[in-house]
């Protein structure tokens, strides 16, 4: 608790002692009445003062004034019909108080807790001077610097191992629990924990651009961005309290005035104004405005925990409408990891091939011109390529060793007028002409990553209408890795505008409350990430741009974690629908019967205060996210 | 240009209102106030002395929420 909570607890405390003892003994008249006040005011000050500034600065109707209102009012018929029951207007602003500490002890707490789960931040980084460590700040460790991570510390700073191996746990910044082996030269990432050996790292970020910065930037603002239900409710509490406020004054105002004038009755005053002052005690849209922002944090914090990043509450009510799912083929559905498979209808050497096809990829950093490097493995002479030219969505034309080379898929072959020959393999398959000659074919197949079938199995049962697969490569290749996920729908031949061109198709055919989520590795996807209603970015770890892009983004490649993140949401959501519905029904309730004079004002209390302290409960639960 | 300030704000309503106030304040082309990280985000329009118009900021604040703090 911090002092302003404690201070509160003193003058709760205090005024609950003097209403007890001020029942106890017997006082009468104007004695009695200022002890009480004396209680009222111990308990009250702040909010009076409130309301009064409120009124100056012309603000009227916000819960202050309500209670201000409320209290004040009930003392004044405490008085006036001489009852000398002063307990209902210092237990409603007991009460009142009692319900505001608990809302900012539980929120401060959720929020410390919360934030704790996506404590990545690293306090020290070890530099080594002058052969000694010292520990130094990370944001003063200049780029190139080497820096020591000992067992048990976190990475400070994104780099390269220079000495060393271990462990790495990496669920901070993953979820994922199985830890991650670094030797000399692996990258390592900044947040992850070091478990066993003594590790030397060279930097290669500073700290401002270091992942861990990154996240926690992205974690930081991500609540900021506001969802549509956060908006109502803000709106909504600007209406709603001064309906209220009106609502009360006619109360108080209407039925005596109607009962004396056309009923004949005798007015009632004190009566309809005691049930216009419960009116106001019931109207406070507090449970409402708290616990809406504290679920959605809730779940951000919560989907963070798993290794999901969700930028924004927005993105979160988003993503729980998905009922598309549109995904890039490589390396989101297939690992992404080529291997040369076959060279067929070679007229010269096969290797000679291979040589030619690598020295003509040698500048593009496309992961099929780095499988065929590989499949090449020799150093590669680059005084030997010239006038190197990259045909987006066709391949590649080079000059090698004054021969003209071409590189790339079918198009690419009808564009230079070759005739090429088709291949009976499934794979991508990289056609090559020298000087204007058909060369033979490499055929190049990737992998299917090891839980994409299963992902696309639970956004089926997660309640995904389609599931959609865009991808630059052959028909044939795209249909195959399709049946065996169980993808509905395949797009092939795409060039990168192609793919935002299908996705407006996709856009258009749905109806608005479908939302078409996009799901990419990131790498070139970044103009589909944005045009989609959400892009979700994938194996982001350490790829800066996916962050940019994408409104999701999932740390690991696992392509489960889509099904999970929709789950996080629903649930979020859910959650943030029940308390609303929860919250305005309780309130609707008490307020009519408040306004029948059947609830008093004690009721009116415990249901303001009953309805918050339930709220805030619930949306803690969005936390939990284990087993979605 | 985008500055972030910690704020000290005890009610998620209360944190509506500065967020209100700090955008109509002069000078202040946008303002998000998280409840949830107490923090402030204030976009400033061109050539606005942040600090000038983040007293005028403060001062909008107090009006709403007499018990709001925020760190300049």
């Amino acid at each position: 608790m911090n002092k302003k909570q404690k201070k509160m607890l003193y003058r709760i405390l205090i005024t609950a002692a003097m209403v007890l003892v001020l029942n106890l003994i017997p006082i009468e008249g104007v004695l009695q009445l200022t002890l009480y006040l004396a209680a009222y005011l111990v308990i009250g000050y702040d909010i009076l003062r409130k309301a009064g500034k409120g009124i100056l600065n012309r603000r009227m109707f916000d819960e202050n004034f309500l209670m201000a209102v409320a209290t004040v009012g009930a003392f004044a018929l405490a008085i006036y019909s001489g009852s000398g029951d002063y307990n209902e207007a210092i237990a409603v602003m007991l009460f009142y108080q009692i319900g505001e500490l608990f809302q900012s002890y539980a929120v401060g707490k959720s929020r410390k807790n919360i934030s704790a789960l996506m404590d990545i931040r690293p306090d020290y980084a070890n530099v080594e001077r002058d052969g000694k460590l010292e520990q130094a700040d990370p944001d003063e460790v200049e780029i190139g610097s080497i820096i020591v991570v000992q067992p048990g510390e976190k990475v400070p700073l994104d780099g390269i191992v220079t000495e060393g191996t271990a462990s790495l746990n990496t669920s901070a910044l993953t979820g994922e629990s199985l830890p991650r082996d670094v030797k000399p030269g692996d990258e390592i990432i900044s947040g992850c924990i070091n478990m066993t050996g003594v590790l030397k790292v060279r930097t290669t970020k500073a700290f401002g651009e270091s992942t861990v910065s990154k996240i926690l930037e992205l974690v930081e603002n991500s609540s900021s961005r506001k969802s549509k239900s956060e908006n109502f409710i803000s709106k909504f509490a600007k209406v709603y309290t001064p309906a209220v406020c009106y609502g009360a004054l006619a109360l108080a105002i209407l039925p005596p005035l109607v009962q004396m004038l056309f009923l004949g009755q005798t007015a009632q005053w004190s009566v309809w104004i005691y049930r216009a002052l419960t009116f106001l005690v019931i109207s406070c849209p507090c449970a409402l405005v708290i616990s809406i922002p504290l679920s959605f944090f809730a779940g951000i914090g919560g989907a963070g925990k798993a290794g999901i990043l969700i930028k924004g509450s927005n993105y979160m009510e988003t993503l729980s409408q998905a009922k598309y799912v549109v995904f890039d083929k490589t390396g989101t559905l297939t690992q992404g990891v080529f291997e040369v498979s076959a060279v067929h209808h070679n007229k010269m050497d096969e290797k000679k091939l291979l040589e030619y096809a690598a020295l003509a990829e040698c500048a593009s950093s496309h992961p099929i011109s780095k499988s065929i490097r590989k499949a090449y493995g020799k150093e590669i002479d680059r005084n030997r390529v010239t006038k190197i030219q990259e045909i987006s969505g066709h391949g590649i034309l080079a000059k090698v060793d004054g021969q003209e080379v071409a590189a790339g898929n079918s198009k690419l072959m009808e564009r230079l007028h070759v005739k090429y020959r088709d291949c009976h393999k499934v794979g991508t398959i990289i056609h090559m002409a020298v000087d204007g000659e058909y060369a033979g074919h490499i055929v190049i197949s990737d992998l299917v990553k090891p839980h994409a079938k299963e992902a696309v199995a639970e956004l089926k049962k997660a309640g995904v209408k389609k599931t959609v697969m865009l991808t630059g490569d052959a028909g044939r290749v795209a249909e195959q890795v399709a049946e065996t996920l169980g993808i509905d729908e395949v797009y092939s031949e795409l060039l990168p505008a192609d793919k935002v061109e299908k996705v407006e198709e996709l856009l258009a055919k749905k109806s608005e409350k479908e939302k078409l989520a996009f799901v990419g590795d990131g790498i070139n996807d970044a103009p589909v990430l944005t045009r989609a209603d959400i892009g979700i970015a994938m194996g982001a770890m350490g790829s800066d741009a996916a962050i940019e892009a994408a409104d999701v983004v999932l740390m690991d490649d696992d392509p489960q974690k889509i099904a999970k993140a929709i789950g996080i949401s629903r649930k979020c959501l859910r959650i943030v629908y029940q308390n609303i519905v929860f919250a305005l029904v309780v309130k609707f309730a008490c307020l009519g019967l408040g306004a029948l004079g059947i609830a008093n004002m004690w009721a009116a209390i415990f249901a303001d205060v009953g309805v918050m302290i339930l709220a805030i409960l619930n949306a803690i639960r969005a936390l939990r996210v284990q087993n979605l | 240009m985008k500055k972030t300030y910690k704020i000290e704000v005890d009610c998620a309503n209360c944190a509506n209102l500065m967020e209100e106030a700090t955008k109509k304040t002069a000078g202040v082309a946008d303002a998000t106030v998280n409840f949830m990280t107490q923090k402030m985000i204030v976009e400033f329009e061109d050539g606005q002395d942040a600090k000038a118009v983040m007293k005028d900021v403060l001062k909008a604040c107090k009006k709403v929420e007499p018990d709001c703090e925020i760190e300049l």
